[in-house]
């Protein structure tokens, strides 16, 4: 057989009817993840046309987006404050037992960031097609899964046939070689690859992320890397597995067990691009030249080394680049190190699970936070939540003035209140500096967990290198 | 769903490229649990000052813009977030289609099922129509081709089951369970 890559290997398998030039693939979903936000919809068309949910032993559901991070709200001691997030949990809470379907509901010791909770469960597994109506699904793909967002249509005909119809896209490697320089993450990784790509130059694709870089990676980075290919256009971005991968799995709670576990790896090893495989487009990079990286404008295309002054327009005049420094308070030729802070938010499905946090608290042990600053620390799910406590990370966050929160999406997006006010800056650990994204008027830099922790204890834009030494 | 066939119309146009879902429905408006409402929301924050009165300087405000049902947009128009509360919201708006030249992946697959065109054409097509504002296109959906004022006439790439469901009103969820058997002989068949 002709040597294939990763994506042709687990589409393959999930191909139920091929596509044609007149037809779509009918592509098989073995995993299927919902949240309170982009599922009632589909919910109201099963009523709506008398059908259950197919396979609901294939459906998990969790509440994320719109949820609290206020401990007393979370744990019933005092109500919702935004009347129509509660509305939004009741109703995933009356779907889910309707329907048949699991849910991590509001006090589920499990609960969490969709993204985090089903890798930290042990149910995103090598070889599987996940989706989820929420575009950071590509995160799973982290394990050598086929994973992608969907919209709301779509989630319904996942719940009603177990599948999607899909046009097959083509593929994309990115070899990243070398070791990361000290104070440089993965988050920064990343960050470099979608500004070297661009917002789009992803789009149609399913990245590969290979090389000795890639595979020196845990899986928490390998997480972050993945969780951030939407931002380059790419809807899916992969890495094969490997012992990494395994040793990650291994005795979850929803991994499989004893002779199912042999079987599993055995197919698991498998999943990787033959040598020779071909992919449709490729490029690369030295991960040993890189600094850490902070977006300056309202995409994560615009981004910079740290150390860097905020571009001018390649030619006569920018007007993106004009509109988007307009917005963000900045001119061109101004260094980014230094520029003031008066937000931190460590959190999300790009940067919200242990590894993460322990970035942050090495620079954070010791020091406070800068006079004027907000730090927001919220946990990608309870269990890590539980773990940073129990390791002692929570108490250094709050001895820095920190504000310690429960699991949730929170401020990446500010839909369940938790925003940054208008004009302010915020440096945050998440995927999107979109205008207005973690509230109206809000001005958003992406960094790493380290760069975000530097920056708060500095009160400005920061270098985690300076504070590592 | 109702056939599709042709959009005719005169246009709206925003220029800015990579226009992400956030700003085609802010997320603090994803609350809802239905589709009602949100033809109100499109574009909030370009649309409404600080005090929730409109916005003057945003097209979508101005006398030329009422009764537009194509919005032509800088390039990768749709990037970002899965929402589909994006497309709802443009069609409860008014809008039939979306001409860029590029529209991201998710962006374009939602808008597809809900009966939003969303329109690839070449820069020399898509700078002209940034260009003219207003300018009355039309869209045929059987021809894949669009026509504009100045006499040039544009085929545009449409995936043909897309293109099919359209125009004939096929719900594509309809088409996927007629193939129930295929499916249930694959979960059947599989080896794990």
């Amino acid at each position: 057989m002709a040597s294939r890559t990763l994506f042709d290997k687990v589409w393959t398998g999930h191909e139920v009817v091929a596509e044609t030039a007149e037809t779509p693939a009918v592509l098989y979903v073995d995993l299927h993840l919902i949240h309170e936000v982009t599922s009632p919809q589909a919910f109201s068309v099963l009523r709506s046309l008398k059908l259950p949910v197919r396979r609901p032993q294939r459906t998990l559901a969790t509440m994320d987006h719109s949820t609290p991070t206020i401990s007393d709200q979370v744990h019933g001691r005092e109500p919702i404050k935004a009347d129509a997030a509660a509305r939004q949990v009741r109703q995933l809470q009356v779907n889910a037992a309707e329907f048949g379907v699991e849910l991590f509901d509001m006090r589920d010791a499990r609960r969490g960031i969709v993204h985090v909770i089903s890798p930290e469960l042990g149910c995103t597994r090598p070889g599987m097609t996940i989706v989820c109506g929420d575009s950071h699904t590509s995160t799973h793909g982290a394990f050598g899964a086929l994973a992608f967002g969907i919209g709301s249509t779509e989630v319904g005909h996942v719940f009603a046939t177990q599948c999607l119809l899909q046009r097959k896209p083509k593929t994309f490697a990115i070899n990243v070689e070398g070791a990361l320089p000290p104070g440089v993450s993965a988050k920064d990784l990343i960050l470099a690859i979608i500004g070297k790509i661009g917002v789009s130059g992803g789009t149609g694709f399913v990245f590969e992320y290979r090389g000795s870089t890639i595979r020196a990676m845990s899986m928490e980075e390998r997480m972050t890397i993945c969780n951030m290919s939407i931002e380059a256009g790419a809807r899916a971005g992969m890495i094969a597995p490997d012992e990494t991968t395994f040793a990650y799995l291994r005795d979850r709670p929803r991994a499989p067990r004893g002779a199912d576990w042999d079987a599993s790896v055995a197919r698991w090893r498998t999943l990787i691009s033959d040598p020779g495989a071909v992919f449709d487009a490729s490029m690369d990079i030295d991960a040993s030249a890189l600094q850490p990286m902070i977006t300056f404008g309202t995409n994560p295309g615009m981004v910079v080394p740290i150390t860097a002054a905020i571009p001018a327009a390649s030619g006569q005049s920018d007007p993106v680049l004009d509109k988007s420094l307009e917005y963000m308070g900045f001119h061109s030729g101004e260094p980014m190190l230094g520029k003031p802070v008066d937000v931190v938010f460590i959190g999300s499905c790009t940067n919200g699970r242990l590894e993460d946090l322990q970035a942050a608290a090495r620079i954070l042990k010791g020091r406070k936070v800068a006079a004027g600053v907000t730090l927001l620390v919220v946990p990608g799910s309870q269990q890590i939540k539980r773990e940073a406590e129990e390791l002692g990370l929570a108490q250094i966050f709050k001895d820095a003035g920190a504000e310690w929160r429960e699991s949730g999406c929170s401020m990446c997006l500010g839909m369940n209140g938790d925003t940054v006010p208008a004009g302010r800056y915020c440096v945050s650990t998440s995927n999107r500096n979109f205008e207005g994204r973690q509230g109206v008027g809000a001005r958003t830099l992406l960094a790493s967990p380290m760069t975000a922790a530097a920056s708060a204890v500095q009160g400005r834009i920061a270098d985690p290198r300076e504070l590592l030494r | 769903m109702t056939p599709l066939t042709q959009v005719r119309s005169r246009t709206v146009v925003i220029a800015s490229t990579n226009i992400d879902t956030d700003q085609i429905i802010p997320a603090r408006f994803l609350t809802t649990t239905d589709k009602a409402g949100l033809g109100e929301r499109l574009f909030a924050d370009w649309r409404y000052l600080a005090d929730g009165a409109p916005n003057p300087a945003f097209v979508l405000n101005q006398a030329q813009a009422g009764g537009c049902r194509i919005l032509v947009a800088g390039r990768n128009f749709g990037c970002g977030s899965s929402r589909e509360h994006a497309a709802w919201a443009l069609l409860a708006y008014g809008f039939q289609a979306v001409i860029s030249t590029e529209i991201a992946d998710i962006f374009k697959s939602n808008a597809l099922k809900n009966g939003l065109l969303p329109i690839t054409v070449d820069a020399g097509t898509a700078q002209w129509l940034l260009a003219h504002p207003g300018a009355e296109v039309d869209i045929d959906l059987g021809e894949t081709r669009l026509r504009l004022p100045n006499g040039a006439a544009v085929s545009f790439p449409i995936d043909a089951f897309a293109r099919y469901c359209l125009m004939h009103g096929t719900d594509e969820l309809d088409f996927l369970r007629g193939k129930l058997p295929d499916i249930e002989h694959y979960e059947r068949a599989r080896p794990w």
